[in-house]
């Protein structure tokens, strides 16, 4: 956006308020926010608490679970999962989406797998995966670690076939072999395509993750949504769904900063 | 600095599957030489500069001094056309010194080394500018900044020009004629705009339209630098090229379908 149009964007304001641009996007948000809630509390006061509990109780409710600290065993339960799988998927599905974007021989090979097993969503595995590597973290942690490597590796290989053959060319004109062509351009090249696919990922893993928690855990948030059934508590429903949003935002906020941080020269 | 390199064509053809690009061409280009490859477009001007530079498998031979080309290697740069061939995640710097990382330069040779070939082609101030922050004209420069830190004893341009304005262009036209005097290396020039051949070159190669296109005519320039494009000679020069190749383009129109054969007169 031009200063100018920002500038029009600014007399149009309601209040006459004399923000800086920056600031009154943020004051938007919140305000938004805010009527949300709002509503929400209004909405409560016509129904039961099983049915939709209040702001206020759904709050308070939050402020005992922190304080016994059970809250954050959870968010660190689901977060470290999260964590593991997501990394190792990125870790491993990098290289893989190289090779396989790079030697028509190993995408061959592995080809008629990712599509097929690319429909079949990891929650379709939950049992397998408990079954072959019991109800620990394990199972959690490999789910996820699914989820993330296939959106990982296909995101790859389309950052290696989008790679401008005269770059190559180039780069062998200058005394590139196989290696260094794979290293100073081809990687360069897919490191945006990477980081998209990566943070697509992100996102999937927190679907695989509640998931997996229902199914097969006693910890996490998931799971702690899932046990407010018994006890008929929907407020725990909602401290778990809340917990997830900010932690995912949070998530995606540090993955972006980093990025931010250690790719710049890489999002051309 | 290296010395410019002859370079040999003998018998070569280019084919991509049953299409013949390029057929039966022979030239001999003297070491140091600045030589135009012109023609209509799509004759296989610049496959035959990517064949030098060995990026395609051709028929016959090209040698590169005594060296039979097979692949590309680092005594023929190569300056293209789209500027996208610079690394856009380095900076110029970083760029030009390319050639000399892969080949384990210590840090602060590379580094004297590419500040004295950015100098060369003007780009100090911009140095540690990253090449989407450059203009057009800019980022050729660095290109061949690039190519020439590698001490090439060739360099190969395909239209490296034919993207920028017109007063740009002129500019870097005239500095690519003080670069190769103070370089000494053979460059193979492809453009499709006579004017700047005629600027240019020692020899102007005219190529026929294709399928199988081959060498036409060879125009000698043999006029002082700076060259004054509106002296008579120039202007002969001109006319001459201007009818060659015209005669090609029709050629290459009625094989297009884009135009009915006109009867020989």
């Amino acid at each position: 956006m031009t200063d100018a149009t920002q500038g029009t964007m600014m007399k149009r304001f309601p209040f006459n308020l004399r923000l800086g641009p920056e600031l009154s996007k943020i004051l938007i948000g919140v305000a938004s926010v805010i009527c949300g809630v709002l509503l929400w509390h209004i909405a409560s006061l016509y129904t039961s608490p099983l049915f939709l509990p209040s702001p206020v109780s759904v709050g308070q409710t939050a402020l005992e679970m922190a304080s016994d600290g059970s809250l954050f065993l959870a968010i660190g339960a689901s977060a470290w999962r999260i964590g593991a799988g997501w990394a190792l998927g990125v870790i491993l599905g990098v290289p893989l989406g190289l090779f396989m974007g790079r030697f028509a021989v190993v995408r061959l090979i592995v080809d008629p797998y990712i599509e097929f097993f690319r429909f079949i969503p990891p929650i379709a595995f939950v049992t397998l995966a408990v079954i072959w590597l019991g109800p620990g973290e394990i199972t959690k942690i490999a789910l996820i670690f699914y989820t993330t490597i296939f959106i990982v590796t296909l995101n790859t290989i389309a950052g290696v076939n989008a790679v401008n053959p005269l770059r190559l060319q180039a780069a062998r004109s200058m005394g590139a072999g196989k290696l260094a062509e794979m290293t100073t351009v081809i990687f360069p090249s897919a490191v945006p395509f990477m980081l998209t696919g990566a943070r697509i990922a992100m996102g999937n893993s927190f679907l695989t993750v509640v998931s997996a928690e229902i199914v097969s855990a006693q910890t996490g948030l998931g799971a702690m949504i899932w046990t407010a059934r018994n006890f008929g508590r929907t407020d725990w429903v909602f401290v778990g769904i809340i917990s997830l949003g900010i932690l995912g935002y949070l998530f995606d906020r540090a993955f972006r900063l980093a990025t931010q941080r250690w790719f710049k020269r890489f999002l051309f | 600095m290296a010395k410019g390199a002859s370079i040999k064509l003998d018998h070569v053809g280019i084919s991509f599957g049953d299409a013949h690009i390029v057929s039966n061409v022979n030239l001999d280009i003297r070491p140091g030489e600045f030589i135009c490859l012109l023609g209509p477009s799509g004759c296989g001007k610049s496959t035959l500069l990517n064949a030098i530079a060995g990026f395609l498998p051709v028929a016959g031979t090209i040698s590169v001094g005594a060296d039979r080309v097979s692949k590309p290697g680092l005594d023929r740069g190569v300056v293209f056309q789209s500027a996208e061939v610079l690394f856009p995640w380095l900076t110029i710097r970083e760029n030009v010194e390319y050639g000399l990382r892969l080949a384990g330069v210590p840090a602060k040779e590379r580094r004297e080394k590419a500040d004295h070939f950015i100098g060369l082609v003007g780009l100090a101030h911009a140095a540690d500018r990253f090449p989407k922050q450059l203009s057009g004209g800019m980022r050729q420069r660095a290109q061949i900044a690039r190519v020439l830190i590698n001490e090439p004893s060739v360099v190969l341009m395909d239209e490296p020009f034919g993207a920028l304005d017109a007063q740009t262009r002129e500019v870097l036209q005239g500095e690519l004629d003080r670069i190769w005097r103070e370089t000494g290396c053979t460059i193979v020039f492809v453009t499709h705009d006579i004017w700047e051949a005629l600027l240019l070159a020692d020899r102007v190669v005219v190529m026929t339209a294709g399928p199988s296109a081959g060498i036409k005519t060879i125009e000698k320039i043999d006029l002082p630098h700076p060259r004054d494009q509106g002296s008579a000679e120039c202007l002969e020069l001109f006319r001459r090229l201007r009818d060659d190749i015209g005669e090609e383009v029709k050629r290459a129109l009625v094989q297009q379908g884009l135009k009915k054969e006109e009867p020989v007169t």
